[in-house]
């Protein structure tokens, strides 16, 4: 972010305060720490689970990779297909539009009948969760490549499908797949929690949060692992705006800011 | 030889939802080497669609387009194209974009890098190598838009209305720019343009064309010797004649409508 000196510091005030707020609320107003468990509370909690959590955060992680690897690996191909070829586009648009509205919830027994309780089962639900904004993005990309900029690449001696995608409709659509893939990586993660909460796999932070913590109401670590799943997720998106938005599609900067 | 490109009969119908619309009737027309030929019009009197044509991007419905004795069959290198929309790739810098069709001929990077610099000298952009198409002015745009169309060293030269979204300032600087490259490439030149000003201060030739269906009515030599000036009392007698010719047209084409 390229902000000025004087508010890059913008966004400290409001966390504190919010921070403030919640420690002061749960001490002094509810003072039920199974209600809501006292802000320094659940830091020391982040300090005494450090080894588990890091554990559990690799293998959330690794679920949440497999699954979002999948994804753009199946989504990628087809989005080229769709967003190139009205006739693809026609013939797999209801497929897709089928599948689409299942949430990946739904999703969970058939995980656990074809992958059982593995790596894969979790990642599979990830992956649907993913799949479908990067698909959709990605062909949306594809089909507005503008005919001026196709008709150029003609002109210039870009003939045939695989070179027009590859020099044209390719680069011009990577925006549109960068947004896809930071929306899919979003429903991903939410779905990590989903997949380890309800049984899919037998470790990760979804899934110690609620088979442990919350089994023994422990409302303090459960709350620390909230804290740390949203964390995470920040630092993922961050990581991927540092490198795909901020260095990958630089020329766009004109269009966005 | 004498004839660079050579027109024969061209004919070109679109298939509408009220049947068939003749948009071009029985061309015909011979473009001498190095010749700077404009074309000029009533607006919806096909001179684009004939520009795309002899570009290969739409295919005749009849006759034939012969450049240097051979049958145009569709898009190539050797015909450079200049859109009147800003058509640079906006993922490419300028030099990646005057690179573009000796990289997809497969050049290699030091010596297409060295021809595009050439070109970007030539069109007066030196020190705006790595700008971002964002970054540059309309007329900016345009010139790279040239060396771009230059840089494969195309046979012929077609411009469609290049300058016809700047501003008129600018678009007078591009001109007298235009004349001095067509002087040292000693390119033919095919531009189309609705410009009356424009026609009488770049051509060798004014091509004016009918109302649709488009067919050439007249062809003017421009006999003023170059350098010329915009203001001289010859290039205001071609000038009237045009507009009368133009005048005529339209009235016609009010009536058939």
């Amino acid at each position: 972010m390229r902000l000025p000196a004087k508010e890059k510091g913008l966004w400290s005030v409001p966390l504190i305060t919010v921070l403030l707020l919640w420690e002061f609320t749960a001490g002094y107003v509810i003072k039920n720490p199974l209600m809501l468990p006292r802000f320094s509370a659940v830091i020391f909690s982040i300090y005494a689970l450090r080894n588990v959590l890091i554990a559990d955060m690799l293998i959330s992680l690794l679920h949440f990779g497999i699954g979002l690897a999948l994804a753009f690996a199946v989504a990628l191909p087809l989005a080229i297909g769709m967003g190139w070829s009205r006739n693809i586009f026609k013939a797999i648009d209801p497929i897709i539009e089928i599948l689409r509205p299942i949430p990946p919830l739904a999703w969970i027994p058939i995980a656990m009948i074809w992958f059982h309780l593995t790596h894969y089962a979790a990642g599979f639900i990830i992956f649907i969760g993913a799949f479908f904004p990067i698909l959709i993005d990605s062909y949306t990309g594809f089909r507005n490549v503008p005919k001026v900029l196709v008709e150029t690449g003609k002109v210039l001696g870009c003939i045939g499908n695989k070179k027009q995608i590859k020099y044209v409709a390719f680069p011009y659509a990577l925006p549109s797949i960068a947004t896809g893939t930071r929306i899919g990586m979003g429903i991903g993660w939410m779905c990590v929690v989903a997949a380890e909460m309800f049984g899919v796999s037998d470790s990760g932070l979804g899934y110690r949060l609620f088979q442990k913590f919350y089994f023994l109401h422990q409302m303090d670590y459960v709350v620390a692992y909230m804290l740390v799943l949203g964390l995470v997720a920040l630092c993922l998106d961050r990581l991927f705006r540092y490198f795909v938005e901020d260095k990958l599609l630089k020329w766009k900067k004109g269009i966005v800011k | 030889m004498n004839h660079k490109l050579e027109i024969r009969n061209l004919t070109k119908t679109f298939n509408t939802e009220d049947g068939e619309m003749m948009a071009l009737e029985d061309i015909s027309i011979v473009v001498k080497p190095a010749e700077f030929l404009c074309i000029i019009g009533p607006s919806g009197c096909g001179k684009t669609t004939l520009l795309r044509m002899i570009a290969g991007l739409d295919h005749p419905s009849s006759g034939g387009i012969i450049l240097d004795g051979k049958e145009v069959k569709g898009p190539s290198p050797d015909r450079g194209m200049v859109f009147q929309e800003f058509s640079l790739f906006p993922w490419r810098t300028v030099l990646k974009n005057v690179e573009f069709g000796l990289e997809i001929k497969g050049m290699k990077e030091k010596a297409r890098r060295e021809i595009a610099e050439r070109y970007i000298e030539l069109v007066g952009l030196r020190g705006f190598e790595n700008c971002y198409p964002y970054e540059l002015s309309g007329g900016m745009k345009q010139r790279v838009a040239i060396a771009r169309a230059l840089a494969t060293d195309p046979a012929i030269l077609l411009m469609d209305e290049p300058f016809g979204s700047v501003d008129a300032q600018t678009r007078n600087i591009l001109q007298e720019e235009l004349l001095e490259i067509w002087k040292r490439t000693k390119k033919t030149v095919l531009f189309v343009t609705h410009s009356v000003d424009e026609a009488v201060y770049l051509a060798d030739r004014v091509a004016v064309m009918s109302a649709r269906p488009g067919c050439l009515i007249k062809c003017l030599d421009i006999d003023i010797p170059r350098p010329r000036k915009r203001t001289s009392v010859e290039a205001n007698a071609f000038r009237e004649q045009l507009l009368m010719l133009l005048r005529l047209e339209r009235s016609k084409a009010c009536i058939s409508v």
